[in-house]
C-alpha cells in the first residue's frame, strides 16, 4: 500500500493524541495528577492538538475535504465512519476535560468523571483507527486479528511517554508514568514482533492463479499492464519497498519506536534536572520518529490482493 | 426502466437519483472511420454541436455495429493537440522543425509554382507518393493527369506480396479482395496477420468460429491477439510458412487428397505446359490456333481445348506430344513432381520451420479431412459458366486468411502463391465454408489493366496515357529503358521488382537521395511517416532528407508534405499542407480503388464532413482537385481551362467520370438515383449516401454468390456494372505462365530481355510454379553472427504511428518491450526486464526486455511504431514513446548488401518489390548496468509546428456529465 | 446507505466475459471510457494526457497472462471491470454513503456527489475495480452502463454496456445472472463460468467463461507409428492413378 504521508501523520499524531488523552483521563482518576493544573492545560491540550492535527491531516488525502462531514452518516457499516464519530465524540468530551481541568479549581468529581469517559471513548477511537485497516480482507497484512489491539497499544505506549515527559516537566517529576512507559514499550516491542512474525509467516489471501482463475492452466505471468504506466490502483496499491530495505527499517523503528525511549525513560528517572527532562522529551520525541518508520512500514508493506493481477505471484 | 418508475415499483427510495435516461445526442451523423484502414460504419453522436461519442453502425457492411478499441477513441484523435493548423512554410534547416505559418493562397501557389514547372520541363522530377491513402482512385488519376511516372501509395511496403501473389493466381486476395466464409467455415487457418489488419471483420468472424466451435489454427511466430486464442498455435520461425505450407501441400499429395474434380473446373492444372528446353515456347502453355490453352484428353486421345470441362477426360499426368510435334505435360504434373519431392517432406521442413512433422502431418490430415469428409451443401440452385445447372452449391469449408507475416519477407509472393495453391487444391474458393471473393473480384488473372509510364510515353506537360500502376503480362509491359534501366523513381516494374503493383514507395527518398536511377526535383507525399516509423534504415533516411548538393542546396530540392498532425515527417518537408481530421473531410471509398464489399455484397462508401474544422486545415484531396485545376491538368480542368470541380472533392466524388457512367460511387447513379454501378452523375448522390450511413451495398442474389470465378448468374452482373469486360470464367493459374514469360526473357528469349546482370535473378525467382527460398537478408550476412530474427506485431489498438498522440489510446500503450522466450533469454543469461542491445548487420538498439512462452525460440518482436521521436505528435519531450520506447526501423536495411558487381539490391521481395521487413535478423545482448533506464539512439528533439504547451489535465466529457444541464 | 439492500435484489445484473474468445483489442476498454468520460462518472479525468506519466481513470482495463509453460502455454487476455458483487466491501466500507448497490439491480454505484474521495473503498475491493480520478477528487467505478441500460433515448437494442455493445468478437454478454433461465446465466452453466477470487467472500455476480481445451499436439492422439513414407515415385504413381480414376468421365 502507498504509504501517504497524511494517513502516516494521521494515525501515528491520533494515535498518541489520543493514547495522551486516555492517559491522562486515567491518570486524573487513579495517578493523582489531576491536582496540577498544567497537566490539563497544557497535557490535555497538547492532547487534542494531536489528535487535531491527526485527524486534519486525514482529510488532507480527500478528494473532497468540503464535504468529509457526510462520513460521519454511515456508521452501521463503516468502521471509518465510526471512526470520524468517535473522534468528535472523543475530542468534545476531551475539551470539557481540558476546560474543567483548566478552569473550574480544584480536583473533582467531575475531572475524574470526565477523565474516564475521554480514556474510553480515546480507546474506542483508536480501536476505530484499527479496524478500518483490520477490517480489510483484501490486505493480508491488515487482515490480522491483532492489527486494532496494536494500534490501541501503540496508542497508549506514545501517550504513555508523552505523558511521562509532560509529567517530569509539570508535575513536580512525577516518574511513575515512566515506570508504566517502559513496560508498555516493552510489550509493543514484543507486539511488533509478533506482528511481523505473524503477517510474514500467514498464507497469502490469493495467488495470481486463484484471482484471474486461471492457475488450473499453469503458471500465470503478466504478458502487459492494461497501461503502460502506472495507473491509480498501482500508485496506491502497489506500494512495492524491498525486503532488504524492509528488513532494515523494521529495526531501525523497534530502536527509534521502542529501545532508545526505553532507555532514556531509564535515564530520565534516574537521572536529574534538564538532563531527566530532555531524556523524557528525547524519548517521546525518538518514539514518535519510530512509529513513523513503524507507520510507514505498515502501510508500505501491506500486500493488496489486487497485486496479484499485476505480477504479484500471491498477495 | 426510470427512476420514477423505480419508486413506483416500491424499490427503497433512499436511494440517489441516478440521472439515467440523459439525451446523450441532439443528432447522430453516420459516417466511416479512418482510425485504421478497415473503413468501418460509425454512428457520430453530437451533443450542443460537439462529438459525445462515437460507436459502431449496426447496418454497415464492415463492422455490423461493433467498434474496436481505436475506433471507440476517436474522439480523441480529432482533438488531439498534435493537429496541424494551418499551412506551413519551413524556415529553418530541414529537420529542425522551424516553419512559419502561411494562407492556403500563399501555400497553393508555391506548390503550383514548384510542380508546374516540373511538369513543364521533365514530369519525372515528381515523385508523388501518397502513403496509406484511401483515395488512390483520385490521386492515381492526378498523377496520370500530371503526367508523371512515380505515383503509388503504401503498398509496396504493406502487401503488395498479398494482392499480387492473390491476383496472379486467382483474381482474388486476401483482406480487401476476399474474406473466409465465417458463418460456414469449420477449420480456419489464420498466416501471420498484424492484429490491426481487417480489424473488426476478422473479430467478428472469430467469434462466429467460437460460437460455432469451428477449430482455427494460428500460424504465427508469436502468440498475441487473435494467435492467442487460437485452437492450436503454431508458432513458425518467421519467413518459412511456404515450407510449411509446401509441406502440407505435399502430405495432401502423398496421400492422395486432392479436389480433381474442382481442379479441372477452375484452374490450369490440366492445361499442357509446352516441354522444349532452350526454346522460346519452353513451359509455356499448349495452345490452339486461336491461343485457347489445350489440355490432354484421355477420352479422345488427343489434345482438346482445356475449357470444354464438360465433354473431356483430362489427362493430369503424362508427357504427350502435340500435333505439331512438341512435347508437353499437364502442369499438375510438374506440381506433383515439385510438391511431392523431399524438399517439401515434413520431415525435411520440420527443422528450418521449427514444427514438427507429426503436426504438420495431423494438420494437413485434418484440412483434408474437413475438406472432403465434412463437405457442406447450400440447397441454391445455381448455373455455371458452361451453362451446366447445379442442384446445390457444394462447399468445403476449409478457410484460411494471411497477410503481414506473409507479405513482409523476400519470399512472400511465393508463399502467399502457396497458400492461395493449398486452398484451391482442397477446392475451397469461393464455396461454402472457403474462402469468398467480396466484389467486384474475381477478376481475370492476371487484371487486365497494365501500368503506365514507358519512357516514350513521358512528356512535359501531357498526362499519361493511363493509370500509373497496373500488372504486367509479360516483359514487354515493363517500364524500363531500352538499356534495361528503370524508368520509375523507385523502380518498380523494372527488372529489380518486375511485377510491383503497387509501386516501392520505401525506397523513393533513398533513390532520390542517391540520384538512382535519377534525382527528382519535388518530393509530394502524403500521410506517410518516412522520417520514422515507415522507413527502413531510418538514420540513412534522415540523411538523405537533409543531404545538400555542393551549391549548399538540398539533394532532394522540394519537399511538399500532407498530414493532418505533426507527425516526424512534418519536420523534413518544405511547404505543409494540414489535412483535416477524419470528422472534418470528404472521403469516398471507391469500387474503383479499395472498395469496403462484403462476399454477398459489393459496398462503396464515403466520408462527410460532421463537424466543421476550428482550423486553417483543409482535406487533402480538396487540396489536390485545386491543385489540379491551377496547373491545368486535363482531368481537371474544363475546356476554357475553368477548374472541372470547383465544388471540391464532394462535386468530383459525384460528377467525375472515369468511363461513361462510371464514377467513384456506385451507388444511386442516374439522374434520379436509379441505377447501380453504371448510370450518369446524380446530383443528390451524396444525400443518398449520406441517409443511408454513408455507405451503399448492392445484394448479390443467392445464386450469385458462389463459385463467382464461374458463376454464369455473377459473371453477367459483374460485367454489366462495369466490374468486367466479359463474361469469361477466371480460370484458377497454379502454373503461371506470366512468370514462365520472364524467365524465358532471362534466358534471352523475347523482345525485351533483362540485362545480363539481372539475368540468373529473374531465372531463379521467377518459376512458374511457386517455391520456398530462405529470406534475403540472412542468406547475405553471416546468420551466425545474427542468429534471431527480429519481427514487430501491431498493437490492436494503434494504427501505425497515429495512436500516440491519442490521449487514451497512448495510455495502453505508451512504451514497447522487446519480447522474447523465456527459455532463450535463459540460455543468453537474459532475465525479465534486463535491457538489452538488439543489433542487425547495420546498426544496433537498446531496450528493455520482456520474456513470454508464446513466442517462437529463434524470434523476438515487439510492437510497431510505438517509439516517438521527442517534440513530435505534440507530446512531452520526456514521453516514455520517446524515452522508453523504440522502433526496430534502425535495424533494417532498405539496400541488400551488394552482391557481385557492387550492385545493390532493395530489400525487397524480387518479383513484387514487397519490402522485407520481416526478413530482420539479429544478435541480442545483455546490456552492461550502465547502460539501463533509457532506449537508444534517442535523437536530438525536433521543433513542433503544434503548441508545446498541452494540457496537464484532460477532462474531456465533464460537459455532457451526469445529467448536467 | 452503505449496509447492503435488506432484501437483495432478485435481479443480479452483470457480465459475463469468455476468456476463450477475447483477443485484447481493447475495444470494451476505450468504449467505456468514451461513453463513460461524458456519462453519469463524467468526467473520467486524465492526468498529463500528452505528457511524461499519461494516467487516467478508466472503469474496465485489459490484462495479458502469459499462463503455464512450454507447449502448454497460452496467452490469456484478460478483461478487468466491477464484478457488482453481491456483498461488496467497498460498499460498507464506505463512510458517506456515496458507494451504495441498488436495490433494484444489484448494481454497485458510487454518487459522485457525496463521496469525499478517501479512497477506502479501492483498498477493500480486490479487484481493482475502482479508480480515483485525481482531476474530480472522487472515485469512479464501473456502472454497468446504468445510464445506457435504461436510457430511453436510446434504441432498445443499444440498451446494454458500451462494452458489450463495442465487443467485437461477442466475447462480453450482459444480463440477469439472478435469474437462472436467463441467457447469461446458462452460458455460465454451461461453459463453468467462475468466480474471481471467490476467497474474498464479496460473491461477484460477474463470471468468466474459461478458456476451452486446446485442440493442438498437446492434446491430439497419439499419430498412429509413421506409416512407411512412401518413396515419391510411389507417391505420386498413386496420386495419378486417383487423379485418373476422378476424372474418367
Amino acid at each position: 500500500m502507498h504509504p501517504a504521508y497524511s494517513v502516516i501523520v494521521f494515525t501515528t499524531f491520533s494515535g498518541a493524541g489520543f493514547g495522551l488523552m486516555a492517559v491522562l483521563g486515567l491518570g486524573a482518576v487513579f495517578g493523582r495528577i489531576a491536582d496540577f493544573w498544567a497537566i490539563g492545560a497544557v497535557g490535555i491540550a497538547l492532547a487534542i492538538a494531536l489528535a487535531g492535527i491527526g485527524l486534519l491531516s486525514s482529510t488532507f488525502h480527500l478528494g473532497h475535504p468540503e464535504r468529509a462531514w457526510r462520513a460521519f452518516s454511515q456508521w452501521r457499516s463503516s468502521w471509518l465512519s465510526r471512526e470520524g464519530i468517535a473522534a468528535v465524540a472523543t475530542l468534545g468530551v476531551a475539551g470539557l476535560l481540558w476546560l474543567v481541568w483548566t478552569f473550574v479549581p480544584g480536583p473533582g468529581i467531575v475531572i475524574g468523571m470526565l477523565g474516564i469517559a475521554t480514556a474510553i471513548l480515546a480507546m474506542i477511537t483508536v480501536y476505530t483507527t484499527g479496524m478500518i485497516y483490520q477490517s480489510l480482507p483484501t490486505i493480508k497484512a491488515w487482515h490480522q486479528p491483532i492489527v486494532a489491539p496494536i494500534y490501541i497499544l501503540l496508542a497508549l505506549t506514545s501517550g504513555t511517554v508523552i505523558a511521562h515527559a509532560l509529567l517530569l516537566a509539570l508535575a513536580e517529576g512525577q516518574r511513575a508514568f515512566g515506570l508504566a512507559g517502559m513496560g508498555l514499550l516493552a510489550a509493543s516491542a514484543l507486539a511488533k514482533i509478533l506482528y511481523w512474525n505473524r503477517t510474514d509467516a500467514a498464507a497469502p489471501i490469493a495467488t495470481a492463479g486463484s484471482a484471474t482463475g486461471l492457475g488450473r492452466f499453469g503458471t500465470v505471468r503478466v504478458l502487459e499492464w492494461p497501461h503502460t504506466q502506472e495507473n491509480f490502483v498501482m500508485r496506491e496499491m502497489g506500494y512495492k519497498v524491498a525486503r532488504k530495505h524492509s528488513a532494515q527499517l523494521r529495526r531501525s523503528s523497534l530502536l527509534a519506536a521502542f529501545a532508545i525511549p526505553f532507555v532514556l525513560i531509564l535515564i530520565s528517572i534516574f537521572g536529574n534536572g534538564l538532563a531527566a527532562l530532555a531524556a523524557a522529551f528525547g524519548a517521546a520525541i525518538s518514539m514518535m520518529a519510530g512509529l513513523f518508520v513503524e507507520r510507514w512500514l505498515f502501510f508500505a508493506e501491506a500486500k493488496h490482493v489486487v497485486t496479484t493481477f499485476y505480477g504479484a505471484e500471491a498477495a | 426502466m426510470t427512476d420514477s418508475s423505480m419508486r413506483a415499483s416500491g424499490y427503497q427510495t433512499d436511494e440517489p437519483v441516478v440521472p439515467v435516461d440523459t439525451n446523450p445526442a441532439d443528432e447522430i451523423k453516420r459516417t466511416t472511420c479512418y482510425m485504421c484502414a478497415c473503413r468501418c460504419g460509425i454512428q457520430v453522436h453530437l451533443k450542443d454541436g460537439k462529438v459525445r461519442y462515437i460507436d459502431g453502425n449496426r447496418n454497415h457492411p464492415v463492422n455490423r455495429g461493433v467498434i474496436c478499441g481505436k475506433g471507440a477513441s476517436g474522439i480523441m484523435q480529432h482533438i488531439a493537440p498534435s493537429r496541424l493548423r494551418a499551412p506551413l512554410l519551413r524556415v529553418g534547416e530541414r529537420g529542425s522543425g522551424e516553419f512559419r505559418e502561411i494562407s492556403w493562397e500563399e501555400a497553393l501557389k508555391v506548390a503550383t509554382g514548384w510542380l508546374g514547372d516540373v511538369r513543364a520541363t521533365d514530369p519525372r522530377k515528381l515523385a508523388f507518393f501518397t502513403g496509406r491513402d484511401q483515395s488512390q482512385s483520385l490521386t492515381g488519376w492526378w498523377a496520370m493527369q500530371f503526367g508523371t511516372p512515380n505515383f503509388a501509395a503504401h503498398g509496396g511496403f504493406c502487401s503488395v506480396n498479398m494482392a499480387a501473389g492473390g491476383l496472379y493466381t486467382f483474381g482474388g486476395a486476401f483482406w480487401e479482395f476476399g474474406d473466409p466464409d465465417w458463418d460456414h467455415t469449420k477449420y480456419f487457418m489464420l498466416f501471420g496477420v498484424a492484429e490491426d489488419h481487417s480489424s473488426n471483420p476478422i473479430k467478428i468472424g472469430l467469434g462466429k468460429l467460437k460460437q460455432r466451435g469451428a477449430k482455427v489454427v494460428a500460424v504465427n511466430p508469436v502468440r498475441t491477439g487473435y494467435n492467442a486464442v487460437a485452437d492450436e498455435w503454431v508458432g513458425i520461425k518467421p519467413g518459412t510458412d511456404g515450407l510449411f505450407v509446401g509441406a502440407l501441400i505435399h502430405e495432401l499429395f502423398r496421400t492422395s487428397q486432392v479436389d480433381f474434380d474442382y481442379l479441372v473446373r477452375y484452374t490450369n492444372a490440366h492445361w499442357l505446359v509446352v516441354q522444349n528446353p532452350g526454346g522460346a515456347d519452353d513451359g509455356l502453355f499448349a495452345r490452339n490456333a486461336d491461343g485457347k490453352p489445350l489440355c490432354w484428353d484421355k477420352r479422345s486421345g488427343k489434345a482438346a481445348l482445356a475449357s470444354a470441362i464438360n465433354d473431356i477426360s483430362p489427362s493430369m499426368h503424362g508427357v504427350v506430344t502435340l500435333d505439331d510435334g512438341r512435347k508437353a505435360v499437364p502442369s499438375f504434373q510438374l506440381m506433383a513432381e515439385r510438391y511431392l519431392g523431399k524438399d517439401y517432406a515434413p520431415e525435411t521442413v520440420a527443422a528450418e520451420c521449427g514444427i514438427n512433422a507429426d503436426t504438420i502431418r495431423r494438420i494437413a490430415a485434418e484440412l483434408a479431412d474437413v475438406a472432403f469428409r465434412q463437405q457442406i451443401e447450400l440447397p441454391v440452385k445455381w448455373t455455371d459458366w458452361t451453362g451446366k445447372t447445379h442442384d446445390t452449391i457444394v462447399g468445403r469449408p476449409v478457410s484460411m486468411h494471411a497477410m503481414r507475416g506473409i507479405s513482409a519477407h523476400s519470399n512472400g509472393f511465393h508463399t502467399c502463391r502457396l497458400i492461395h495453391i493449398l486452398q484451391i487444391l482442397l477446392g475451397t474458393i469461393d464455396v461454402p465454408g472457403g474462402f469468398r471473393y467480396k466484389p467486384p473480384y474475381p477478376k481475370a488473372v492476371p487484371p487486365g489493366n497494365k501500368p503506365q509510364g514507358k519512357a516514350d510515353q513521358i512528356k512535359p506537360n501531357t498526362p499519361l496515357p493511363g493509370m500509373n500502376l497496373g500488372f504486367v503480362h509479360g516483359p514487354e509491359d515493363l517500364l524500363v529503358n531500352p538499356d534495361g534501366s528503370p524508368v520509375r523513381i523507385d523502380k518498380a516494374y523494372s527488372w529489380d521488382a518486375p511485377l510491383s503493383a503497387h509501386g516501392l514507395m520505401h525506397m523513393v527518398i533513398t533513390n532520390a537521395g542517391l540520384g538512382d536511377p535519377y534525382p527528382v526535383e519535388v518530393l509530394f507525399m502524403y500521410m506517410a511517416n518516412m522520417s520514422w516509423n515507415s522507413t527502413m534504415n531510418l538514420g540513412a533516411t534522415l540523411e538523405y532528407l537533409t543531404a545538400k548538393k555542393p551549391d549548399g542546396t538540398y539533394k532532394i530540392p522540394k519537399i511538399i508534405y500532407s498530414d493532418a498532425y505533426s507527425s516526424e515527417m512534418v519536420a523534413y518537408a518544405d511547404l505543409i499542407l494540414p489535412d483535416t481530421t477524419y470528422l472534418e473531410r470528404y472521403d469516398c471509398i471507391s469500387l474503383l480503388d479499395r472498395p469496403i464489399s462484403e462476399p454477398d455484397s459489393a459496398a462503396d462508401a464515403i466520408r462527410f464532413p460532421v463537424v466543421e474544422p476550428d482550423r486553417d486545415v483543409r482535406g487533402f484531396q480538396e487540396v489536390l482537385i485545386d491543385l489540379g485545376g491551377r496547373l491545368k491538368l486535363p482531368g481537371f480542368t474544363n475546356a476554357d481551362g475553368t477548374p472541372r470541380y470547383p465544388g471540391g472533392y464532394a462535386d468530383y466524388i459525384v460528377n467525375h467520370e472515369r468511363t461513361p457512367g462510371v464514377g467513384p460511387l456506385a451507388g444511386w447513379r442516374g439522374e434520379n438515383g436509379e441505377s447501380y454501378g453504371v448510370g450518369k452523375p446524380n446530383p443528390k448522390q451524396l444525400e443518398k449516401y449520406i441517409e443511408n450511413g454513408a455507405f451503399y451495398a448492392h445484394h448479390l442474389a443467392p445464386d450469385q454468390r458462389y463459385y463467382k470465378h464461374a458463376n454464369k448468374a455473377y459473371l453477367e452482373w459483374a460485367k454489366s456494372v462495369g466490374f468486367a469486360g466479359n463474361t469469361d470464367p477466371i480460370v484458377f493459374q497454379l502454373y503461371s505462365e506470366t512468370l514462365q514469360k520472364f524467365r524465358l526473357a532471362a534466358r534471352g528469349h523475347g523482345k525485351v530481355v533483362p540485362p545480363a546482370s539481372h539475368r540468373d535473378r529473374i531465372e531463379r525467382y521467377f518459376d512458374p510454379l511457386p517455391f520456398w527460398y530462405a529470406p534475403f537478408e540472412g542468406t547475405m550476412i553471416d546468420d551466425r553472427a545474427f542468429p534471431m530474427h527480429a519481427i514487430t506485431q501491431r498493437p490492436m489498438h494503434m494504427y501505425h504511428s497515429w495512436g500516440s498522440q491519442n490521449a487514451w489510446l497512448r495510455q495502453i500503450t505508451a512504451a514497447n518491450r522487446l519480447f522474447m522466450s523465456r527459455e532463450r533469454a535463459a540460455k543468453l543469461g537474459i532475465e525479465d526486464d534486463d535491457w538489452v542491445f538488439v543489433s542487425s548487420h547495420i546498426g544496433r538498439v537498446k531496450c528493455q526486455v520482456r520474456l513470454m512462452e508464446g513466442v517462437n525460440g529463434d524470434t523476438v518482436w515487439t510492437w510497431n511504431a510505438i517509439g516517438k521521436r521527442a517534440g513530435a505528435w505534440a507530446l512531452d519531450k520526456d514521453a516514455p514513446e520517446a524515452r522508453k520506447g523504440f522502433l526496430l526501423n534502425h535495424l533494417i536495411t532498405e539496400l541488400l548488401p551488394a552482391r557481385d558487381g557492387g550492385y545493390r539490391y532493395s530489400n525487397s521481395d524480387p518479383v513484387t518489390g514487397q519490402a522485407a521487413w520481416y526478413d530482420l535478423r539479429v544478435r541480442i545482448e545483455k546490456a552492461p548496468p550502465a547502460e539501463i533506464d533509457e532506449t537508444w539512439p534517442i535523437y536530438e528533439p525536433i521543433g513542433s509546428p503544434t503548441p508545446t504547451r498541452t494540457p496537464d489535465v484532460s477532462n474531456f466529457g465533464i460537459e455532457f456529465g451526469r445529467g448536467r444541464k | 446507505m452503505t449496509t447492503l439492500p435488506a432484501t437483495p435484489s432478485a435481479k443480479k445484473l452483470g457480465l459475463v466475459i469468455d476468456l476463450d474468445t477475447c483477443v485484447g483489442c481493447q475495444a470494451c476498454a476505450t468504449s467505456c471510457k468514451e461513453w463513460n468520460t461524458g456519462g453519469y462518472s463524467a468526467p473520467l479525468s486524465d492526468m498529463e494526457p500528452y505528457g511524461a506519466d499519461p494516467h487516467g481513470a478508466w472503469l474496465n482495463r485489459i490484462h495479458s497472462y502469459d499462463v503455464g509453460d512450454g507447449a502448454a502455454s497460452r496467452t490469456v487476455h484478460f478483461p478487468r471491470s466491477c464484478l457488482h458483487c453481491e456483498t461488496p466491501a467497498c460498499v460498507t466500507v464506505c463512510p458517506t454513503g456515496a458507494s451504495y448497490k441498488r436495490a433494484e439491480d444489484g448494481i454497485v454505484l458510487v454518487n459522485p456527489d457525496t463521496c469525499i474521495g478517501c479512497k477506502l473503498c479501492s483498498w477493500a475491493c480486490g479487484y481493482g475495480a475502482r479508480e480515483y480520478d485525481y482531476a474530480d477528487g472522487v472515485m469512479k467505478k464501473c456502472t454497468l452502463c446504468v445510464d445506457r441500460i435504461y436510457n430511453t433515448h436510446l434504441p432498445e437494442e443499444d440498451r446494454i454496456p458500451a462494452c458489450v455493445r463495442a465487443c467485437p468478437t461477442g466475447a462480453r454478454h450482459y444480463g440477469d445472472l439472478g435469474d437462472p433461465e436467463s441467457k447469461v446465466s446458462k452460458l455460465v452453466a454451461e461453459r463453468g463460468g467462475y468466480d474471481l477470487m471467490p476467497e474474498l467472500g464479496y460473491k461477484p455476480v460477474n463470471k468468466y467463461l474459461p478458456p476451452r481445451p486446446r485442440r493442438d499436439a498437446t492434446t491430439a492422439a497419439k499419430p498412429a507409428p509413421q506409416e512407411q513414407i512412401d518413396e515419391p515415385r510411389t507417391a505420386i504413381e498413386r496420386l495419378f492413378a486417383f487423379a485418373d480414376k476422378v476424372l474418367s468421365r
